[in-house]
């Protein structure tokens, strides 16, 4: 294992170290593993939380800040954070007009989001709402499974329901907003590389160099199927169609077309992969009315790709247009 | 009556209890993480050696006041350093035993057995596992139930404690061809099969460390 650390575990602690350091308009509780908005809380403003394992960067904490989360917790690699970091978060960020938890859908974060709303509404007088964000495709059978994994929508719907938080909305209206962004969003990923937890020093799974992993997890989950590599144009239709396939989309629907690096991949390649993306999607009759191109949702240095799209109305690009300023999505503002 | 005073429980027996739960996660710490690493994400021994230990260091020097207060201590330790999903499911089944406990001083079997039966509702309650599920659960609910019946048909304590450990255990067992249908290991589907769940494996050494120390 190479890497730039200094001791395996005080990956997470140093790190956010380097956080404070560099944006100095957040504010870091170490004891808490929390990055706070620095203005936070905001009087009458919906505080909106979010948080799961480290080794995602930028999700969470690169997307706390203006028009985006106004709390980040952060756990130990790959691992969810604990309760009372979330309740310590929520009691922080709340402005007098309730918290949205923002939870991906994995079994860990599931629980503790859940012990801490629990112990939020026993503790404190603050209202908090959960939406649980569950858009890959790439696990078909949800019923006898956890379902659903959380992943690229994530940082979609942190945008678009920062900004409908940052614009006054109601805590009923943002989540209603969330939900509806997690509805018309789906995902797929796909693997070329294995990654690294720093505590556990060797790779999470093997994948040889003739190999990709199709529908992979970005915690190294396995997906669909283990095929040999494959050019650009037919892994870009492995992860485009089954999204398709998944939300009946019509021709003259609008998208936003999220191609998203898993941590090892060059801009290059995911450059390459959006021109991919944007001819099987014109092939559909797919409308894009905003794209994202970036690693925003990763998974450590795994190398490799996943596809997002979300159908979106008026009211959604409205919000996705809305200024934002946090680390790592920064326009308008 | 001193025959019913002997299976009393105290604060005394079941920190002991506690204590030696503790010190065989510590001993099978990588055991546990070996069965996770096989379907799961390879850090469940580590989780709860990281939890127990925290257990016993909070305990150090404090008597709790009652098995309820050492039970709350328990669960809101493994709450808030264990993480995962093992955090709020060991943590929640802790808390609810502690309520089932109350504040008195000793409890009797039939207590005892029907604040584990609290604790399993609250691991339900929160993991929302079926039987056959491979969880925690298929080690879990078999133990309860072995123990409520002893306990309820008269036998002694530590009898009960012997079935109840023995039930764990070929539910642990039992977890080894089925398919998981919970958690990280879900997404595996067929290639879950012909592993031992962790979670199953932990609840049989809480019950392993019973009959030591409680029995």
């Amino acid at each position: 294992m190479k890497k730039l650390i200094n001791d395996p575990a005080n990956v997470v602690k140093e790190a956010l170290l380097g956080i404070e350091a560099a944006h100095p308009d957040l504010r870091i509780d170490h004891a808490n593993k929390i990055i706070f908005r620095g203005d936070a809380p905001r009087r009458g403003k919906v505080g909106l939380i979010s948080g799961g394992g480290s080794g995602h960067e930028p999700l969470h904490g690169g997307f706390v800040g203006l028009g985006m989360l106004d709390a980040a917790c952060a756990g130990e690699v790959f691992t969810s954070p604990v309760p009372a970091q979330m309740l310590e978060a929520t009691k922080r960020v709340d402005g007098g007009a309730g918290v949205l938890h923002i939870v991906k859908n994995y079994t860990g974060d599931v629980m503790n989001f859940e012990m801490a709303a629990e112990m939020a509404a026993a503790e404190t007088g603050v209202s908090v709402v959960s939406v649980v964000t569950d858009d890959d495709v790439a696990v078909q059978d949800s019923l006898y499974t956890a379902g659903r994994r959380g992943v690229g929508v994530t940082v979609l719907l942190e945008k678009i329901a920062g900004a409908a938080a940052e614009a006054g909305a109601s805590l009923a209206d943002v989540a209603s907003i969330a939900k509806k962004v997690n509805a018309n969003g789906r995902s797929m990923g796909l693997a070329l590389t294995s990654c690294t937890v720093p505590a556990a020093g060797k790779p999470t799974f093997e994948l040889s160099e003739q190999e990709m992993e199709v529908g992979i997890g970005i915690h190294g989950e396995p997906g669909r199927q283990r095929l040999p590599l494959e050019p650009a144009s037919q892994i870009a239709a492995r992860l485009v169609e089954p999204i398709l396939n998944d939300l009946p989309y019509q021709r003259g629907d609008a998208v936003i077309a999220f191609v998203n690096g898993m941590g090892g991949t060059p801009l290059l390649e995911l450059y390459l992969m959006y021109h991919e993306v944007d001819r099987i999607l014109k092939g559909h009759g797919v409308t894009v009315a905003r794209s994202l191109v970036g690693s925003y949702i990763t998974s450590l240095e795994m190398a490799g790709c996943s596809v997002t799209l979300l159908r979106v109305d008026d009211e959604t690009l409205r919000l996705w247009d809305a200024p934002v300023k946090t680390p790592a999505l920064r326009w308008g503002a | 009556m001193t025959d019913t005073l002997g299976s009393h429980l105290g604060v005394a027996e079941l920190s002991r209890w506690i204590h030696d739960f503790a010190r065989l996660i510590s001993e099978n710490k990588d055991y546990l993480t070996a069965l996770d690493s096989a379907i799961g994400d390879a850090d469940h021994g580590i989780n709860m050696d990281r939890g127990m230990t925290a257990v016993v260091a909070g305990l150090d020097g404090v008597q709790p006041s009652s098995p309820g207060d050492l039970f709350k201590h328990v669960g809101m330790t493994l709450v808030s350093s264990v993480g995962g999903a093992s955090g709020p499911l060991f943590g929640t089944f802790f808390l609810r035993v502690a309520a089932g406990c109350g504040d008195k001083a000793v409890i009797e079997p039939a207590v005892f057995a029907a604040a584990l039966r609290s604790g399993l509702d609250g691991v339900v309650a929160r993991g929302k596992a079926e039987a056959g599920d491979k969880t925690m659960y298929d080690a879990l609910e078999p133990a309860v139930s072995k123990l409520e019946g002893s306990v309820q048909s008269g036998r002694s304590l530590a009898e009960g404690l012997r079935e109840a450990c023995a039930a764990a255990e070929s539910g642990r067992d039992a977890t080894i061809p089925l398919l998981a249908r919970k958690g990280r290991a879900s997404y595996l589907g067929e290639r879950s099969v012909g592993h031992q769940d962790p979670g199953a494996t932990t609840v049989a050494l809480l019950f392993e460390s019973a009959v030591k120390t409680l029995g």
